[in-house]
């Protein structure tokens, strides 16, 4: 069967320094992956390429066997159709590490806007869609909050919503913990959870180890802008084979982030 | 104060301390303030000449008998700030959204767009006032109007827009790029972020810097005199011509204050709502 996604020598050089220096990697249905690596190794940066929010300098992105990164799929004839860029990022999510909620919007019209806007739900069907997954994410009372007024765990949850409303084919989590306050993290993490056992297919950049190791199918641990070693995550987490993954995972340790 | 806890004697000392600093300072101010205004009367009405100038600029029966004719003026002005106001509202936000196009294929718009605004925010009010009232109408185009009060009204939205073009573009780069990131990744298209993201930001973002432009601009509508609209100041002035009395003129100015303490109040309650909201309360 046809990956998700699949990513080919993926290169990203941001003013002449290479960021991503050839990342092969593929994301199969249902499956959940954990992207992890130190600060600076490129997971984000990968992310936002394969949300296409950046172009990149060498390599292909298929979507369900589609090349979407080809420059040809974001002429202005092309990226609406099936295979093209708008109906690529149309059929993906991301959550992001500082939330990016609309702060003007209320947390009912951030999760509603993209399915009226952008898959033409009429407004009663969006707001109901919106309102269903709030609760979902245990927010159906703060619907009518502006974001500046939830915390960040409550916001992050609500981003979380908002990704859901587009009904991705695939999910992107950028560090999506990271901004909070440690007694807010458990709850963003058991909603993510609870989206992986529903069958969603996730690729997320964490540096909740703990978390990876229960959720993830597979851990990639990204060094330096190259996929040094993927596994399992009792592999890649327990018994890792490259000398660099052990000693990040000796730095974790010693953060006391190994749950 | 927190209700329902008893101050204790500590704090009460401490607070009737403040209240006595805090009405100090009131008498201070109070006293301060009646000094200078006395020195500052007392210094223009000592002067040699204030008996003439009293006599030529706040003549009560001279203002009395112009004002009708002034206020008739006024009329005339407030209509034209209306149509201006809405007309530098519309091309100010399209020329800022053009500015900030981007892409090869834009680039004539964006030039004609950043030129547009280099020109009129350098050409004074009056040589533009003067050059769309005076010349406009001698190249004697079909159906191009050439009474001066929309001509007049024409140059102050050119000119005003190139304020305020500038104005809302700082307030659409206000907004953080992520912004832009989140609606592009749930697939809006460019035009849908900027419209139902980007701006509504940016414009609340600018509301102080626009409403001063709106109160600059409720003052130039007076210029629209030197083509001959007969608005508040043409009316003083022919009320001057008529008395050789200058009286009229204060009586305008006067008006004109008038017109902008309500805009510039409200840009205050603006400004201080966005202080508020940005400081989380």
């Amino acid at each position: 069967m046809t990956p998700v996604l699949q990513v080919e020598g993926l290169v990203k050089q941001y003013g002449g320094r290479p960021v991503l220096r050839g990342i092969d990697l593929a994301v199969a249905e249902h499956e959940v992956v954990a992207l992890i690596g130190a600060s600076g190794s490129g997971k984000s940066t990968l992310l936002r390429c394969i949300d296409l929010l950046e172009e990149i300098d060498d390599g292909r992105i298929l979507l369900d066997g589609v090349d979407v990164s080809d420059p040809r799929a974001a002429t202005r004839r092309r990226r609406n159709r099936p295979g093209g860029a708008v109906a690529a990022q149309k059929s993906m999510a991301i959550v992001f590490q500082a939330f990016n909620l609309f702060p003007h919007m209320t947390a009912l019209e951030n999760v509603a806007l993209a399915p009226r806007v952008v898959h033409g739900l009429a407004a009663g069907a969006a707001d109901e869609r919106a309102l269903e997954l709030l609760s979902r994410v245990g927010l159906a009372d703060l619907a009518d909050a502006h974001p500046d007024r939830l915390s960040g765990g409550q916001q992050q949850r609500v981003a979380i919503a908002r990704a859901l409303a587009v009904q991705p084919r695939l999910l992107l989590l950028d560090e999506i913990t990271s901004a909070l306050d440690p007694e807010l993290v458990g709850e963003v993490l058991a909603i993510v959870r609870d989206v992986a056992r529903s069958g969603a297919t996730i690729l997320m950049a964490t540096h909740e180890m703990g978390f990876a190791k229960q959720v993830a199918d597979r851990v990639c641990f990204l060094d330096g802008g190259v996929l040094l070693e993927e596994g399992p995550p009792e592999q890649v987490l327990g018994e890792p084979r490259e000398e660099r993954t052990r000693q990040f995972l000796a730095r974790i340790i010693a953060a006391g982030r190994l749950g | 104060m927190i209700k329902d806890v008893p101050l204790s004697p500590l704090a009460a000392e401490r607070a009737a301390f403040r209240r006595s600093r805090a009405r100090r300072s009131t008498a201070v101010a109070f006293v301060s303030t009646l000094v200078f205004a006395v020195a500052l009367w007392w210094a223009v009405t000592s002067a040699p000449g204030w008996p003439r100038v009293q006599a030529t600029f706040f003549d009560p029966a001279r203002a009395w008998e112009s004002l009708p004719a002034v206020l008739e003026g006024l009329w005339l002005n407030i209509r034209v700030l209306v149509v201006a106001e809405l007309g530098v509202l519309v091309v100010g936000l399209v020329v800022a959204v053009l500015r900030t196009l981007r892409g090869p294929v834009f680039f004539p718009v964006r030039a004609l767009a950043t030129a547009y605004v280099d020109l009129f925010r350098g050409i004074p009010v009056l040589i533009a006032l003067y050059l769309i009232g005076y010349g406009v109408p001698a190249l004697r185009l079909q159906g191009v109007p050439n009474d001066v009060v929309v001509l007049g009204t024409c140059a102050l939205i050119l000119t005003y827009s190139a304020y305020v073009a500038e104005v809302f573009r700082a307030g659409i780069e206000s907004v953080h790029p992520s912004q832009r990131a989140a609606a592009r990744s749930l697939g809006l298209s460019h035009g849908q972020a900027l419209r139902l993201v980007i701006l509504p930001q940016a414009v609340r973002n600018v509301l102080p810097p626009l409403l001063n432009d709106f109160v600059a601009l409720q003052k130039d509508v007076g210029l629209i005199s030197v083509l001959g609209a007969v608005d508040a100041i043409r009316a003083a002035q022919i009320e001057q011509a008529r008395s050789f009395n200058f009286t009229p003129y204060v009586v305008a100015a006067l008006l004109f204050v008038l017109l902008s303490v309500p805009t510039g109040r409200i840009a205050d309650a603006v400004a201080a709502r966005g202080n508020r909201r940005r400081s989380g309360r």
